[in-house]
This record gives C-alpha cells, sequence and structure tokens, in this order.
C-alpha cells in the first residue's frame, strides 16, 4: 500500500508561527529528560509493549522522542518514517500489536500536551497558539508512525500469504486409481479451497477411487477449515473417490469434537501408514465393509 | 426435453444432455421412477456429465430420484459431475448422501454391477 505521497507531501500549515514553533522543539529539547521519562513510565503502566523490557523500551522511547521533535521542527517526517519502520520490522516479530503503537504514540501525545498546558496555562492566549502550532504535526507524526507500522505489518502478512501459495499442495498417485494429497503448514480458509479444487482435478486426471488426505503435518484447524475439508471430502464423494483423513493429532481430533463439526461422513484413520491400508481394502474389495452398511441405511 | 434414456441389461442409463427447466426437470424425475418399474431394472444411471452448472433445484431432483428408485428397487449412480459442479453442490447444504456417485459412465457401470451383485444379479 503507497501511502508515503499522503504523509510526506503535506506541507506543515503555513499560518503557524515559525518562531512559536521553535519555543515548542526548544521547550521539548529541554524537557527532553523528564518528558521521555514520564512517557515510559506511561507506558510501562498501561502494559504496553509486555514484549519489550524496560531497558528496550526506554532506548526506544528516546529515539522515537528525538525523532519526533525534530519532525516537529522540521516539519519533514521522513526520518521519523524511516525510524517507524526500522522500529516495526523489529518489534512486529515479537508479537508486539497495532493497538500497542497506536497507544504509546497517542501517549506521548498526551504526555506533551499535559506538559505544555502546565508550562503555558498562566497565558492562555499563548498557550492556544502553541497547542495550534503543536496539534496538527503531532497528529500528522502519529499518523505516520501508525502507518509505518500497519504497513509493516501488511508486508509481512503479504510475504506468508505469497509462501503458502508456493508451498503447493502435491496431489501423488501412489498406485492406479489411490491419490495421496500430503498437507503441511497452516491451513487457512483459502488453501483449504485450493485444495478442494487441486483435489477433484486430481481425482477426474488420474481417474482415483481413493485419495488419502494426510494432515500429519498441520498443527491446528478451525471450524471454518474444518468444514472445508468434510466439504472437499463430500466433493469427492460426488466424483466417485472415497477419501480417508489420516494423521489427526490428538489437539485437532480434539478441537474438531469441541467444534461439533460433522464428521459421520469422513472416515478417518490414525496414521499414513493405516489409511494406505484402508485405501488397499477398498480398491481390493471395491465395497468394503462401511460402504456396505451404509448403502443398507441410506 | 434433453433427456435420452437408454436401456442397458437391467439398467437405466438417463443423458442429461442440456440445463433443463423446473418443470423439466420434475417431469424428468417422474418419468425416471416409473420407467424403473416399467422395465424392472436394478440399476439407473444419471449421466450429468454434459452440465456446468447444477443448481439446488435438480440436486434436490437427483436426490429424490435416488430415494425413490431405490424404494422400487433399484440403485441409482450420478455420473459425471465435474470438479466444480462438485465444489458447488457441497455448499447447497442438502444432504447428498442417498446420491451415489462415479466419475463417469463406465464407473457407473462398474459401481452398479458391485452394488446390485450382492443381491445375485449381474447387469448385463
Amino acid at each position: 500500500m503507497e501511502t508515503d505521497s499522503a504523509t510526506t507531501q503535506s506541507p506543515p500549515p503555513a499560518d503557524v508561527d515559525p518562531a512559536l514553533l521553535h519555543q515548542l522543539v526548544e521547550y521539548l529539547r529541554q524537557n527532553r529528560t523528564d518528558l521521555r521519562e514520564e512517557w515510559a513510565r506511561r507506558i510501562t503502566d498501561a502494559q504496553l509493549l509486555s514484549a519489550m523490557t524496560p531497558e528496550e523500551i526506554f532506548s526506544e522511547v528516546t529515539a522515537v522522542y528525538d525523532n519526533y521533535v525534530d519532525a516537529l521542527e522540521t516539519g519533514s517526517i521522513e526520518t521519523l518514517q524511516a525510524y517507524a519502520r526500522d522500529l516495526s520490522e523489529r518489534i512486529i516479530p515479537r508479537g508486539v500489536e497495532t493497538h500497542e503503537v497506536l497507544g504509546i504514540v497517542l501517549l506521548l501525545r498526551d504526555v506533551l500536551a499535559r506538559s505544555l498546558f502546565v508550562n503555558y496555562q498562566h497565558d492562555a492566549d499563548l498557550l492556544n497558539r502553541i497547542l495550534d502550532a503543536y496539534e496538527p504535526a503531532a497528529n500528522r507524526i502519529g499518523v505516520t508512525v501508525g502507518v509505518s507500522f500497519v504497513d509493516e505489518r501488511e508486508r509481512v502478512i503479504r510475504e506468508q500469504q505469497e509462501s503458502i501459495h508456493e508451498l503447493s499442495t502435491p496431489v501423488l498417485q501412489v498406485r492406479t486409481g489411490l491419490l495421496i494429497l500430503p498437507i503441511i503448514g497452516v491451513l487457512d480458509a483459502q488453501r483449504a479451497r485450493q485444495l478442494t479444487e487441486q483435489l477433484l482435478e486430481g481425482v477426474q486426471r488420474n481417474r482415483a477411487k481413493v485419495v488419502v488426505i494426510d494432515i500429519t503435518g498441520v498443527a491446528t484447524i478451525d471450524e471454518a477449515v474444518a468444514n472445508h475439508l468434510v466439504d472437499a471430502v463430500e466433493a469427492a464423494r460426488l466424483m466417485g473417490a472415497s477419501a480417508i483423513i489420516t494423521g489427526l493429532s490428538p489437539k485437532i481430533a480434539q478441537t474438531l469434537v469441541d467444534l461439533g463439526v460433522d464428521l459421520s461422513m469422513m472416515r478417518t484413520v490414525g496414521d499414513l501408514q493405516g489409511g494406505l491400508e484402508e485405501a488397499d481394502r477398498i480398491l481390493g474389495y471395491r465395497l468394503s465393509e462401511d460402504e456396505a452398511e451404509s448403502a443398507d441405511l441410506t | 426435453m434433453s433427456v435420452a434414456v437408454l436401456h442397458h441389461g437391467d439398467y437405466l442409463i438417463a443423458s442429461i444432455q442440456s440445463d433443463l427447466s423446473d418443470s423439466e426437470v420434475l417431469r424428468f424425475r417422474d418419468d425416471l421412477v416409473k420407467r424403473v418399474g416399467e422395465r424392472r431394472a436394478r440399476g439407473l444411471i444419471v449421466d450429468v456429465s454434459a452440465l456446468d452448472v447444477i443448481d439446488s433445484f435438480v440436486a434436490r431432483a437427483l436426490r429424490s430420484v435416488a430415494v425413490t428408485v431405490r424404494l422400487r428397487g433399484a440403485e441409482t449412480v450420478v455420473v459425471g459431475i465435474r470438479p466444480d459442479v462438485a465444489i458447488a453442490l457441497v455448499q447447497f447444504d442438502l444432504n447428498l448422501d442417498p446420491i451415489r456417485a462415479a466419475l463417469d459412465l463406465d464407473e457407473g457401470v462398474a459401481l452398479l454391477d458391485r452394488l446390485t451383485e450382492r443381491d445375485g444379479h449381474n447387469g448385463v
């Protein structure tokens, strides 16, 4: 997403008195130590950035503070933007959430505004003009940091999605009429859909009678994905192929039961070996006991 | 009506050639159920390979044929469901269990042979 143009090109408001801005920046520089500490304290109190140590928070706080004041002074947010992007890159893998980043930026805004208020409370008119200078710049800086973080997050997500798609699901023919689909990694709704399509095309192309879907390599499953699997099995049946699911981990089995997903249509076997034996039985005897039973029942 | 019904030993083979209107679907259903009794058929194959789309009405009709025909003593196998049609069918939230399916006509005949030989009847 291209947000750079939106945040870098808008110049600082023309009607802001440069002297006022200078005064503001000087004030923030002079009180750097106190304000920085106050901000870091507020962050810790609000239990934001809990994934980071207090030392790390303080060093990031210092860097952001300085960048923040620089951005206020020059009206150019490029340095801050670059820093925010770099920061995001470092903290996203550690599990820092969007609300935390937005939270700390808003906290800094609060801390500074409160301090300005205290400092200029004797002169309401001056305070007003200082805030006029401060607020638009502060908002723009906050937006920049937030957007940089979200951009970085989206970039990570995009990369992950691409790598998932590259991990195509192979459909392997073991022998005439028997296919194996080993599924490894994260199974989300999109991948489950893709898998269904590949499964059905494989059934048609190889004239498969039995398909063994092995999910040993799948760590977790949610309700939507479980239903996709059920649909895939049912769709395969409509094309004349029986599907056998193998390798359900205890956790997934428990999840499926807890979710109440209807698995009565699914033929499941503990492991891949058992699945292949079951497949051979179906292929060898053609009509297994299960099938005969369901035929009688329906 | 664009449905061809062929006789093949103990089996009836109904091939749907193009999309059917709702009233044609109903007529097709009643006709098949009647013919199964008349011909004393042991099996019925419905070939839908010419269909790009199977809507829920047709799916319901196929299920109803399968259930009704079983009451009249014959097994039904639907053949030629395409991958995208299969995906669409399972989205209807219809219980399709009564519909047995096979990849194509050859497989359908083979499946019917297996289903009916238990009773000592062979298709051809």
